[in-house]
């Protein structure tokens, strides 16, 4: 088994790079960040799959692709029936002999965006899921559909503004809570499901070793922070990543086998809530006078999660 | 009813003389782009100057064009952490035997996340405006702050 060495900086950066430049994403998108982070934490050959969204259109634009490994790009839902199929593909050929190097190692991945993963391939990830296919499926959530412009997907959390879920006069933006999509895919009882961010590379880059050593099928989710539609500086994404960890809105922790829940990361400070919704541009309505119940209801969820963590932690069930 | 109403008669395909054109019914399997000239192995043992990069990678395009502010690369203040390797969007920090060599302008869209990352005192990357002079720049690199008490 070839896997890279994290155990610093220094020894990571002597990886050689699979992922190109001159891709066409927004500066400072943290897709790009988690993406070559991901292909560097190995050097097996790596089959990857990916939905339609961002990162699938900036990255394969006609005539040019950035990706140095095979890499499929098919429908909106179906990047974990596609890396399914291919892993099958794979398994038969490898029994029947048919392979030309067949002691290569191989590790299937697929990348899927917040749009793709919690709502149109939802039903394509859960089968893929339940018939146990050896992958790992990693959702970029930046918690709206991005690509088309900002609109509200089931992963974007309450009061935020999207273009589909406007904030103003009569609303505050979304109205939803956001779907818990690792409990979901945990309760499929996968071997390996975890939620991680990308300021906290070590911890990030050993999720992914582990989810591609393990044999099943392995979610993570990790935040991506989008500069557009979160509107904040491109030059803040990893400050509003760690905001975003360190005041637990996203908590980073992984589930194995369904049941044995580690939290990954505790921030020493824990930081209100506040300070996060207010580096970005889609909450900035929540800040006026009527809006502030909205403020208070999130932090009264983020507390109940992380008390509701902890517990689940300590009860190793 | 007159003949070629119907789309089934296919009245579109005639007005348009369709029928005509070669091709028009056959199922495209997509696109293949293959990033390297030659069938390679092992990609990730083979350092990116010496992989056979085809015209179809977008290794050989550039974004330099998206480009309003620059980062500006000091070598002398560079205590070689990474952290701009690691948090790079881009690819374009170029690293070597653990060592930082310098900054691929053809691939930097110039988001300003490596200087932000920089933890040296003063920073070993700072951000410029495009049309600087990296000369200038250098000659004009802040003094080390001193701690706030």
């Amino acid at each position: 088994m070839a896997i890279t060495s994290i155990k610093n900086l220094k020894e990571f950066s002597t990886v050689n790079e699979r992922f190109e430049g001159a891709h066409l994403l927004c500066p400072g998108c943290a897709h790009s960040m988690i993406v070559r982070e991901l292909m560097n934490a190995t050097d097996d050959n790596l089959v990857i799959a990916t939905n339609t969204g961002c990162l699938e259109v900036s990255t394969a634009v006609y005539p040019y692709t950035s990706w140095d490994t095979s890499w499929i790009h098919i429908g909106f839902e179906n990047a974990a029936s596609a890396i399914s199929g291919a892993e099958a593909m794979y398994k038969a050929r490898k029994r029947k002999g048919t392979l030309k190097d067949p002691d290569a190692p191989v590790k299937f991945v697929a990348f899927g965006g917040d749009g793709s993963t919690y709502d149109i391939g939802f039903q394509w990830l859960s089968g893929a899921i339940e018939r146990g296919h050896d992958f790992t499926y990693i959702c970029l959530d930046n918690e709206n559909y991005a690509n088309t412009g900002g609109q509200r997907s089931s992963s974007t959390p309450i009061g935020a503004h999207t273009s589909t879920a406007q904030a103003g006069r009569v609303s505050y933006g979304k109205k939803q809570k956001k779907k818990d999509m690792i409990a979901i895919m945990a309760a499929h009882g996968a071997p390996y499901v975890a939620q991680l961010a990308p300021n906290k590379w070590k911890i990030m880059a050993k999720g992914f070793q582990k989810a591609l050593e393990t044999e099943g099928p392995c979610f993570i989710n990790t935040v991506s922070a989008c500069t557009t539609e979160w509107k904040f500086n491109p030059k803040d994404t990893i400050h509003l990543t760690d905001l975003a960890t360190d005041t637990l809105m996203f908590p980073v922790y992984e589930i194995i086998n369904g049941t044995e829940l580690n939290i990954l990361y505790r921030p020493k400070n824990v930081l209100p809530v506040e300070e996060y919704l207010a580096a970005q541009g889609r909450y900035k309505h929540l800040f006026k006078p009527e809006n502030k119940h909205v403020i208070e209801k999130i932090q009264k969820e983020i507390d109940a999660k992380w008390e509701y963590l902890q517990r689940r932690e300590e009860a190793r069930v | 009813m007159s003949k070629g109403v119907l789309a089934t008669e296919k009245r579109g395909m005639r007005e348009l003389g369709a029928e005509k054109a070669v091709g028009w019914d056959v199922v495209t399997q997509g696109t293949l782009l293959y990033p390297f000239e030659s069938e390679l192995k092992d990609v990730a043992h083979i350092r990116p100057e010496e992989r056979p990069y085809s015209d179809f990678n977008s290794y050989t395009a550039t974004v330099a064009s998206w480009r309003v502010v620059k980062p500006v690369y000091n070598r002398d203040v560079c205590i070689d952490c990474q952290n701009c390797w690691v948090w790079c969007p881009d690819t374009s920090i170029i690293s070597r035997d653990k060592q930082m060599l310098g900054i691929d302008y053809d691939h930097c869209k110039g988001c300003g996340v490596c200087a932000e990352v920089c933890p040296t005192n003063p920073k070993s990357l700072i951000m410029f405006a495009e049309a600087e002079e990296i000369e200038d720049a250098l000659a004009k690199w802040p003094e080390k702050k001193k701690k706030a008490k």
